[in-house]
């Protein structure tokens, strides 16, 4: 009955030890093929290598499994892949999930409808769950009123008036257009509008997630093996009594750390080493890996030649190990530390907190988690679109679906998203 | 029991004749019950039919080889495709009908029609057998028994007129109104509303200065309401526009106090979209004109319709206004206008086929539903009439939904959502209206026809060639041309190794059929308009395709259904408000509960799970 195919974490927030992702749907096996390469017979466990389909990069080795609907937990072709827990390889997981056609993210509690709907829930769940809902129905009208004190709604409906209003200007003209005194809608009016109304969504999608707050801002340490990454890492451990805790990533060459410095929240990640040439296999797959690092960074401390750390925004140049004798003094203005001698760390923490600032959401701003961001970023897409259209007809049509989607960012009941938010209340994938 | 027909249809308006007239062409044995068979198809407002959403309805109901598209082009004066400049899914095909030439087509077909009788006289009350209705007593004391009964009686319950200080009872000027069967609704427990509704005054044409007034004429590419109408064979008219002035304004303004609608004699709801002229001189105080088209009534009548300025103020008033019209300075009023308040029910208490909910064997549709307009009764009368034939002959009534039909969306507006003026059709109304078009209407719905058996013999033979020759267009369309290929036939698009199909091609909008002649590309058109309406898929595609899991979730939901019975008041986590609306609207399935308005998805759960959970127990019970 769904058509789209779904995927999400079905396992608890990483890092652990293994995560589950879960795809369900009609394209789970064209997903699963797509990254291992074949489909395993039904019900059995393999082992497989995943590549990114596009790219080729070696994602993972994982257990890969496969169910075929409908004797599925939810009733559909289901495919589960049992792969390492670190963040980042569920991260470019996922990633590589949401790239391919016909699959998206799931909505909150979507595995649990779909299994629902299918009859793969029994009745003594089903009727726990109806108790649960009138509790559910006030908690999430707490939090949604607790969301930057009831901001984040106010704007959508802020949003939703003025859309409705575009409506209303349009369908006059579709509508009463022969009939009396209908002023003609200025198509001109309608597009500023609109390309307004799409700017500030976009200046809303370009702030910080909220789940930034959450799961850290990722700083990663990068440079060839023994430019004293490690020793930097423990440095900053060290110094900052905070640490929630250390856990070795799952895989053998990436070691995430959190650390809370001045009350925000970071993640440390010491990649291996990075080295272009006459890597042996399993550490091309480091080397792989501390790639994909680079590109999930909100931060990248690079500790190598300088000039030789990745082409990206988001790097910094640092010049470590003061103290030792392999030193490689950088240009004057290039920050320089000593993890030995604790000089430059005061600057260091003074640029990392400044940084982060601009990367977690502020306080007093209203932020939007990733499920909001989709919705949101789906009514800015149709109002965007907006511009240049010269027919009223197709203009109706896009503020039909932007209004649409910020009825599921709100949990409005409109008619396609009620039955995925029904059961909002469950994480995702369960 | 040996019933004297299987279906009586009471009310000979644009409902009565349509249900009556689909029941007979399914083979059900029809009566078809009015005061007097002069007032069947009789047009009661302004003479024109079509029009924004309106004409969609026309070509709807015409898919299902019903009357008022026929019979629109038999009478039709005045053609005109409202917003032309549009995009196909918004044009309105409308027309202005001759009042006579329409009533004698419509008595053509239906004296035509086999199965149909037509019965004369006063209905008096309807017949129950306990929850069932059975058939209906006349004033005169006859009885006529059926398995169903259609009531179409538009105005005609409890109908009061208004004009000035003075009222009347009655459904249309000269004519008794239906007040003993009203009652008799009443007391069955129906729930009725009262709405209002008016008219304007009609002028006498030849005291109005038409060379002073800018004309409109008849749209001349010949197209019609109906494919069945091979051609115009009316002589055409013209129609003209005429504009209030500040003069007008001053006497209406001057005089509201003695209109039924300000000084509180009428407090039934009027329709928003269709003001009465003292309405908006009131609410739009600062526009100093509004537009009046005069409309001829008909080819042999004076009689010319100014719509735009329906009024209940009192006569003396309305001859002066119209009178600081344009071109109206010696125009005289034959028949002075109105308003009229009537009783109407709710329909929430009627199901997808218009059947009574509680009751069986009793079906109502048009205006007593709570809408206006002619074409809203066509449509009404169509599907009340098949549901009540389908119910007779045992056969599942056909499942429309909101995808599908301009039709389909306001019987659920009007069953899920009540009215609270006058229901007119929009195509505001249709979220999937890019698919539904005026102009491919017969596509849509006439296999949906032919399944239920309501084609007649010629319309089959014609819409089954249709259909392969739309076969053969779509076949050609398939075919696969390069970027090269188009662009060397003089069409601007770009050189960048695109290869698609034909349809593909014709998205662009400066891609046509005709301008590919040059390709080879060679399809018959002998079906006036339906190589436009394949352009007009192809030019849409892109936005169709997006709306195809929108239509799939929507068809899902439609299928779990909660059960005419369910006790909303018993779902844990329903706020009051909810459990009233939801019992007000009685939503068949779960797709209908999530449009009932401020029904939340967490609401919708509980309801699910409600659901789902007495389903299983009834099954293990």
């Amino acid at each position: 009955m769904a058509a789209d195919t779904i995927f999400a974490l079905s396992s608890g927030q990483p890092p652990a030890a293994i995560a589950i992702v879960r795809i369900s749907g009609p394209k789970a096996s064209d997903a699963l093929k797509a990254l291992s390469g074949s489909v395993p017979e039904e019900r059995r466990a393999r082992l497989a290598k995943l590549n990114d389909p596009v790219s080729g990069d070696l994602l993972d080795t994982a257990l890969v499994l496969w169910f075929p609907g409908p004797n599925s937990a939810s009733g559909e072709d289901l495919a589960e892949i049992h792969c390492h827990g670190g963040r980042a390889v569920v991260r470019i997981l996922e990633k590589a999930l949401e790239n391919m056609d016909g699959l998206r993210p799931a909505e909150p509690g979507e595995f649990t409808r779909r299994a629902f709907t299918h009859g793969r829930m029994d009745l003594a769940e089903a009727e726990g769950l109806s108790d649960l809902l009138f509790a559910e129905t006030e908690l999430q009208r707490r939090s949604a009123v607790q969301a930057a004190g009831g901001a984040l709604s106010r704007k959508v409906e802020d949003w939703q008036s003025a859309i409705l209003r575009l409506s209303a200007m349009v369908e006059a003209e579709l509508d009463f257009s022969d009939e009396d005194d209908v002023t003609p809608a200025q198509l001109s009016v309608v597009h500023s509008a609109a390309a307004e109304l799409a700017k500030e969504m976009k200046n809303m999608l370009d702030r910080p997630r909220a789940e930034k707050l959450r799961e850290g801002v990722r700083v990663v340490l990068g440079g060839p093996p023994n430019s004293g990454k490690s020793t930097l890492l423990n440095a900053l451990v060290e110094r900052e009594a905070a640490i929630v805790s250390s856990i070795a990533g799952t895989t053998r060459d990436v070691i995430e750390v959190p650390i809370a410095i001045k009350g925000i929240p970071f993640l440390f990640i010491d990649t291996a080493g990075v080295r272009d040439e006459g890597a042996e296999e399993i550490e091309r797959i480091g080397i792989d890996r501390a790639r994909q690092q680079f590109d999930l960074a909100d931060l990248i401390l690079w500790l190598g030649r300088e000039g030789e750390g990745p082409h990206n925004a988001n790097m910094v140049e640092i010049a470590s190990r003061q103290d030792h004798p392999d030193y490689l003094p950088k240009s004057s203005d290039t920050l320089s530390v000593s993890p030995i001698t604790g000089d430059g760390m005061d600057a260091l923490v003074t640029l990392l907190v400044d940084r982060a600032k601009k990367i977690v959401p502020r306080g007093d701003e209203i932020s939007v988690n990733k499920r909001q961001a989709h919705h949101l970023n789906d009514a800015q897409q149709n109002l965007d679109a907006i511009s240049g259209l010269q027919d009223y007809l197709i203009i109706a049509e896009q503020l039909r679906l932007a209004r649409s989607a910020l009825d599921a960012l709100t949990g409005r009941a409109s008619t396609e998203d009620m039955l995925d938010s029904l059961f909002g209340k469950f994480c995702i994938g369960k | 029991m040996n019933c004297d027909f299987d279906l009586i249809v009471v009310g000979g308006g644009h409902a009565g004749c349509e249900a009556a007239a689909v029941a007979a062409r399914m083979g059900v044995r029809t009566a078809l019950v009015s005061f007097t068979k002069d007032s069947i198809g009789a047009m009661s407002c302004n003479p024109a039919i079509g029009g924004l959403g309106k004409g969609h309805l026309v070509r709807e109901v015409d898919a299902f080889d019903g009357l008022i598209g026929r019979a629109a082009d038999a009478a039709a004066i005045h053609y005109r495709m409202l917003n032309l400049s549009k995009g196909a899914a918004v044009q309105g095909p409308r027309v202005q009908a001759d009042r006579k030439l329409y009533k004698a087509a419509i008595h053509r077909m239906l004296d035509a029609q086999d199965n149909l009788s037509i019965v004369e006289g006063e209905v008096a009350s309807l017949i129950f057998d306990g929850q069932t209705v059975s058939g209906i007593n006349f004033a005169d004391e006859r009885q006529v028994t059926a398995s169903a009964v259609i009531l179409a009686t538009g105005t005609f319950l409890n109908g009061k007129l208004f004009r000035g200080e003075e009222t009347f009872a009655g459904g249309r000027t000269g004519e008794a109104s239906a007040v003993s069967l009203g009652q008799q609704i009443r007391d069955a427990d129906l729930p009725i509303a009262r709405l209002k509704t008016g008219t304007p005054p009609r002028i006498d044409g030849r005291t109005i200065d038409w060379a002073s007034l800018p004309e409109q004429p008849s749209d001349d590419d010949g197209w019609t309401m109906s494919p069945m109408s091979s051609r115009r064979d009316v002589p055409q008219t013209f129609c003209s526009v005429s504009r209030t002035s500040a003069a007008t304004h001053d006497i209406i303004r001057d005089n509201l106090d003695r209109s039924p609608l300000f000084s509180g004699a009428i407090d039934a709801q009027g329709p928003r979209y269709c003001p009465s002229i003292e309405d908006k001189i009131h609410r739009f105080a600062d526009r100093d004109s509004h537009q009046v088209f005069l409309e001829p009534e008909g080819l042999d009548t004076n009689l010319v319709y100014p719509n735009g300025i329906s009024t209940s103020l009192p006569v003396d008033v309305q001859e002066a206004f119209v009178r600081t019209m344009d071109g109206l300075s010696k125009a005289e009023i034959i028949v002075p206008g109105y308003a009229v308040e009537y009783d109407h029910i709710d329909p929430r208490a009627l199901d997808r086929s218009l059947k009574v909910r509680d009751l069986d064997g009793l079906y109502c549709a048009g205006q007593i539903n709570g809408t206006t307009g002619y074409e809203e009764a066509a449509a009404q009368g169509l599907v009340a009439g098949i549901g009540a034939a389908c119910a007779i002959q045992g056969k599942d009534a056909p499942q429309l939904d909101r995808g599908t039909s301009y039709m389909a969306v306001m019987i659920d507006d009007l069953v899920l959502q009540g009215v609270t003026e006058p229901y007119r059709m929009l195509t505001a109304r249709a979220e999937y209206r890019l698919r539904l078009r005026a102009d491919n209407a017969t596509t849509r719905l006439s296999p949906v026809a032919e399944a239920i058996g309501c084609l007649g013999s010629e319309r089959l033979t014609w819409f089954t060639e249709r259909q392969t020759q739309r076969m053969a267009i779509m076949q050609e369309l398939e075919t696969v041309y390069s970027c090269e290929a188009i662009a060397d036939q003089g069409i601007e698009v770009r050189r960048d190794g695109t290869k698609q199909s034909l349809f593909d091609w014709l998205r662009f909008p400066n891609i046509s059929i005709h301008a590919l002649s040059g390709l080879g590309v060679s399809v018959a058109d002998t079906h006036k308009g339906l190589l436009a309406e394949v352009e007009e898929d192809a030019r849409y595609a892109p936005y169709l395709q997006r709306q195809e899991s929108e239509l799939r979730d929507l068809r899902a939901n439609e299928q779990i259904r909660l059960g005419d019975d369910l006790d909303y008041a018993a779902i844990a986590g329903l706020s009051n408000e909810m459990v009233e609306r939801l019992k007000g609207a009685r939503p068949e399935t779960l797709a209908a509960a999530s449009r009932v308005r401020g029904i939340t998805p967490a609401a919708l759960a509980a309801i699910l799970v409600h659901a789902r959970r007495r389903e299983a127990k009834t099954l293990a019970a």
